[in-house]
């Protein structure tokens, strides 16, 4: 027996209440709830958190930067998503 | 030194943490796993954090914790227990922990002098008892190995055991139910993890009730030799 | 294949390399642009080969830094001479514990793994700082581990939380955030010995004596000798030159050691009001090249406990894989994925 390679995780912290969870960074565990765990001892003991996740690495599917302009390129020419596209008479408020 | 009641009582507790703390601080640099570097050095932490609130109720936290002799600590027996193979540790973390959750939530709930701190700590203890729980589960029905040397460790340290649940003087809580209560909690974690419950005495012939009165083992001695040398070498000295 | 022609399969190979260079050398172009733009280069981006072998070596060296120096400091942890120091020096050890781990994380996203790493420090090849060979004697080595070692590292380390690549440059950051307190509290450390007894004023004088020089070598050797140091700055791994970091360190330390009332063991030591530097005598490379090489004082020592921790803990960590295959919350997939879903394997 020689399994000692436990899998990676990826660790997701919210800060605070209010704000969604980011990505903290990685950590080693045999399972979900030592994951948990580590991840609180590891990415929390400064008070950094009040929930966290913790996802296998090899369950996140990843776009690839072979496929960034595909992807996010054509999001680039539609101004008119955004509020600043346009012109609206100068004194009409809460718009 | 004559000591009040409750100063009796913070000293029993405060020594406790304060010991135990010592002896997850040897694990630096020596656990099985970086993760477990992480997670032992924050009960150590959380512990000393304990010990240095207690002994200041009884007196100067440094007095206390440098100048004292062996025979005027206050502490279990279990928790000066030398930490063995990983297995004991967490052995031992197991049936400290259990034990301290139920003895800070009935402080807790009191309004005695210790339940400001009890009120805290009972939220710390919550997660060493849970990370000895996790661990006994996983050492118990890991391996053969691992579960053999789990079986070792709780049958080792189980004599000690009996000694947490002797009355202490200014500490008002249910003993005989904490000790039913910690038997099922304990019992119920080491069934899971596919150990038996140890079936021998859980006091010890010659020193039942022992670190209560001042009476330990002989390595403890050595510890406490090892914690003071530095700061006796230096009386009246600041740090 | 085994249909085509041979004919057939040559010319599909030749134009196989051929467009496998043309692709090489258009990533390439992008991936010089992102550095001089300042941009960072992320896992799953194409980097060459040598960037990542850079990287994989720094990174795994820092990290194995950091869980090696544990142990000269966790050496005091039980004989620390109050419970306030003892708190702050587990605390330290603890961070030093967690910033390993930050950084084999950083590694992991460029396809290696940490037991990979692992096996390479216990084998010898591949390095930790030199500094951790040394042996602390006495409790004010902790404090001027505090101020000195970390006052140096921190200056090696603030840099980085530029590097050009962002796992690494991102650890940097916590790192860098979290260690400000070290060399806080060795600083205190050393100043309440400085100005305690005369027994303790002297264990500080004595400590900041054996660590001053080795200090000054952690920042490597001299520019015109160091073999990574040109192509590490210009793929802005690396921002500024090891003398360069030297004198700034330096320059930074001499007022500090006065207002602790300590004297830098360098008779040499002076300001050069022309440069706007201080000058400081010649350091043996001599002995940094033979601590470097395993003559230290704790070189076997360092790497035998590492390893005995390790062996000893194979045990636990079989134990809780077994358990995880036993009971259904393992992870799905396999164990050799990469960190940040990240490179995949060379």
């Amino acid at each position: 027996m020689t399994n000692t390679d436990w899998p990676l995780w990826e660790v997701f912290v919210r800060s605070r209440r209010g704000l969604s969870h980011t990505h903290a960074g990685s950590l080693h565990a045999p399972d979900a709830e030592l994951a948990l765990r580590n991840a609180r001892d590891l990415y929390t003991r400064r008070g950094e958190g009040v929930s966290i996740w913790v996802v296998p690495s090899a369950a996140i599917t990843a776009s690839s930067p072979d496929e960034k302009d595909p992807f996010f390129e054509p999001s680039a020419d539609k101004p008119y998503r955004h509020p600043t596209f346009y012109e609206i008479p100068e004194g009409v408020k809460h718009l | 030194m004559t000591l009040t009641v409750n100063t009796a009582a913070a000293l029993a507790l405060g020594d406790d943490a304060l010991v135990l703390s010592h002896r997850l601080g040897e694990w630096a640099g020596h656990a099985p796993v970086l993760e477990e570097e992480v997670a032992l050095a924050n009960i150590a932490l959380d512990l000393l954090g304990q010990a240095r609130v207690l002994l200041s109720m009884a007196g100067d936290e440094d007095e206390l914790a440098y100048l004292r002799e062996e025979r005027a600590f206050r502490n279990l027996q279990l928790v000066e227990q030398p930490n063995g193979d990983f297995a004991h540790t967490i052995a031992r973390q197991l049936y400290f922990s259990t034990y301290q959750r139920l003895l800070y939530t009935q402080l807790a709930s009191g309004d005695g002098e210790f339940a400001p701190l009890a009120a805290k700590a009972v939220k710390e203890v919550a997660y060493h008892q849970d990370h000895a729980e996790h661990w006994t589960l996983r050492l118990g029905d890991g391996t053969d190995e691992s579960h053999e040397r789990m079986s070792r460790a709780c049958q080792a340290l189980w004599r000690f055991t009996g000694e947490m649940f002797q009355p202490l003087d200014g500490v008002g809580v249910d003993w005989d139910g904490m000790r039913a209560a910690w038997l099922e909690s304990v019992g119920d974690t080491l069934r899971r993890a596919t150990l038996t419950v140890p079936e021998g005495p859980q006091t010890g012939a010659w020193t039942a009730g022992a670190g209560r009165q001042g009476l330990h083992t002989e390595s403890f001695g050595r510890m406490l030799a090892e914690m003071q040398h530095l700061h006796r070498s230096h009386p009246g000295a600041s740090w | 294949m085994a249909t085509a022609s041979a004919h057939h399969t040559a010319r599909t190979q030749a134009d196989e390399a051929a467009d496998e260079a043309a692709r090489t050398a258009a990533y390439e172009v992008v991936f010089d642009a992102a550095v001089a733009a300042d941009e960072r280069i992320e896992p799953r981006d194409w980097m060459p080969d040598a960037y990542r072998s850079t990287l994989v070596r720094q990174i795994a060296q820092h990290a194995h830094s950091e869980i090696i120096g544990m142990q000269p400091e966790a050496n005091w942890i039980t004989r620390a001479p109050s419970l306030r120091r003892k708190a702050i020096l587990m605390a330290k050890v603890q961070d030093e514990a967690g910033h390993g781990l930050y950084l084999y994380s950083a590694a992991e996203t460029l396809g290696v793994s940490r037991d990979e790493l692992l096996d390479k420090l216990h084998s010898g090849r591949q390095k930790y700082s030199s500094i951790f060979n040394y042996p602390t004697l006495t409790w004010a080595d902790v404090g001027a581990i505090g101020w000195l070692v970390d006052g140096a590292a921190i200056t090696n380390q603030v840099p980085l939380c530029r590097c050009s690549y962002g796992p690494y440059a991102r650890a940097m950051i916590r790192v860098c955030k979290e260690e400000s307190f070290h060399q806080r509290q060795g600083y205190e450390l050393l100043l309440a010995l400085s100005q305690g007894t005369p027994e303790q004023h002297a264990m500080a004088q004595d400590a900041v004596d054996r660590w001053w020089w080795p200090s000054l070598m952690m920042f490597g050797p001299p520019d015109d000798e160091s073999s990574h140091s040109a192509q590490s700055m210009a793929w802005k791994i690396k921002r500024h030159s090891n003398d360069e970091l030297r004198q700034r360190f330096v320059d930074i330390a001499v007022p500090q050691a006065e207002s602790l009332g300590l004297t830098l063991p360098d008779p040499d030591l002076v300001w050069n009001e022309e440069r706007g530097h201080h000058d400081f005598g010649a350091i043996d490379w001599t002995e940094f090249w033979d601590v470097l090489k395993g003559n230290g004082p704790c070189n076997d020592q360092r790497i035998t406990q590492r390893r005995r921790a390790h062996e000893e803990g194979a045990w636990v960590r079989e134990a809780a894989a077994a358990y995880a295959d036993k009971h259904t919350n393992r992870a799905v997939g396999s164990t050799s994925t990469t960190g940040e879903t990240g490179a995949t394997r060379a």
